[in-house]
């Protein structure tokens, strides 16, 4: 009970939270201190309210192409998840300890991209040893992760948001299990969007662009919930 | 059997349009066109991008071996990007921050390493500038035609002139669901049309 009541104090006064424009500055650990709250909050809001697929618009590319059965997404899931995670923390690292210091932002775009792809070879050849079906299963997708705007959109986002390290990680994970809600979703209703004759022309991708229109309009229900 | 440089200038542009017939990109394509001119300068700068890319990935693809071209072209790509990041960030600050992480994000935009990797590697180097002019007309006008519609169904307006009162206009176009709305509808449009030309 006490420690609610002091989270909750710690949200009291750090109602600045998402909005802390001390950019390049480093996080004062004192000020800025992350509570449970703080991280339910950049749960709920990256996995429902903000959701990275339908309500911002990163990976698409995967959202189309890898959901077309469930278990296909839910490895896709996986993948993204994991290289996510990683790829956050690196970047982090690197912008903090090495970009800032230096002011060598301009170089970030070139040096985010290089460690995310470095990474994603990786998992690629982890994966090839420790689980051949699902790397199967993967495909070309696989090394698409690299050019998968959701891992560098979110790097570059936790910069932008001035989280600290642990809320990256948090909202790193929290994003992809967003990513995995919407593409589990959406790839269990293409499967039953196969059975329904669709007129000429709205066939494959112009149909599953309306019905992910859709599950927008729905998840957009969650808006206000979170700022 | 090459394609005169015409035809590798049209292509792009109507017969393997990258939004509406290779549905590369599509990322930006919904993020970025909620209003007419911000779709258009995102096709700007991307063009730039696509432009720059094609020209230096033909100009250096004897000497990258097999095996790193595809980081090579993406940190090629991660140039440009960088600096026409900087150049918005300088000059056009609004747009700046209206277009915000899609600029650096136009690196993992499938388009531009798909060209490279399937047009410029192989192609001389006025070509290569052909078809990433092309590609990269293509691409904008695919994002200037989303943003007008989204712009004009949501708001009543179309580059910030009023055509009809605001009151009709319905919001949902220039929010999320829209995006994706309106692009399936165009790009069954699309397919229509090229059936029936065919």
């Amino acid at each position: 009970m006490g420690l609610i009541r002091t989270s909750l104090l710690h949200i009291n006064q750090s109602t600045n939270y998402p909005i802390n424009t001390s950019t390049n500055q480093p996080i004062n650990q004192l000020t800025n201190q992350p509570t449970i709250m703080t991280f339910i909050l950049i749960f709920i809001s990256a996995v429902f309210v903000n959701n990275i697929v339908l309500a911002q618009f990163l990976g698409i590319c995967p959202f189309l192409g890898v959901s077309k059965k469930i278990n296909t997404a839910i490895g896709m899931t996986g993948a993204v998840a994991f290289v996510m995670t990683i790829a956050t923390i690196f970047t982090y690292v690197i912008q903090k300890t090495v970009l800032d210091p230096y002011h060598i932002q301009f170089l970030q775009t070139i040096t985010y991209i290089l460690i995310i792809a470095a990474l994603v070879q990786l998992v690629e050849i982890m994966l090839k040893k420790v689980s051949p079906p699902l790397y199967q299963a993967l495909g070309v997708y696989l090394p698409l992760i690299t050019t998968n705007c959701v891992i560098l959109g979110v790097a570059l986002l936790v910069i932008k948001k001035d989280f600290n390290l642990v809320e990256s990680v948090v909202f790193a994970i929290s994003t992809a299990i967003g990513f995995g809600l919407a593409l589990i979703l959406f790839a269990g209703i293409r499967e039953q969007l196969n059975m329904v004759k669709l007129p000429k022309g709205m066939e494959g991708i112009p149909a599953a662009l309306i019905t992910a229109g859709l599950l927008a309009m729905a998840f957009m229900g969650f808006s206000g919930i979170v700022k | 059997m090459k394609d005169s440089a015409s035809k590798v200038l049209l292509n792009g542009l109507m017969k393997e349009n990258p939004i509406f017939v290779l549905i590369l990109g599509i990322c930006p394509t919904l993020a970025t066109t909620t209003s007419a001119l911000n779709g258009m300068c995102m096709g700007l700068a991307t063009l730039f991008v696509l432009f720059g890319s094609n020209v230096a990935v033909s100009i250096v693809k004897n000497f990258i071996p097999d095996k790193v071209r595809i980081p090579a072209y993406i940190v090629v790509i991660a140039t440009f990007v960088s600096v026409v990041e900087m150049l918005i960030h300088a000059y056009y600050p609004v747009i700046y921050e209206s277009l915000g992480i899609f600029i650096p994000l136009i690196v993992v935009n499938c388009i531009v390493l798909g060209r490279a990797e399937a047009f410029a590697a192989k192609n001389t180097v006025f070509r290569s500038a052909l078809d990433g002019l092309g590609m990269g007309l293509g691409f904008t006008f695919a994002l200037t035609l989303l943003g007008t519609l989204r712009e004009l169904l949501g708001t009543g307006k179309v580059f910030g002139n009023v055509i009809f009162p605001e009151n009709y206009g319905a919001l949902i176009f220039v929010l999320a669901p829209g995006a994706f709305i309106v692009l399936g509808y165009l790009i069954a449009i699309m397919n229509k049309l090229r059936k029936r030309t065919v």
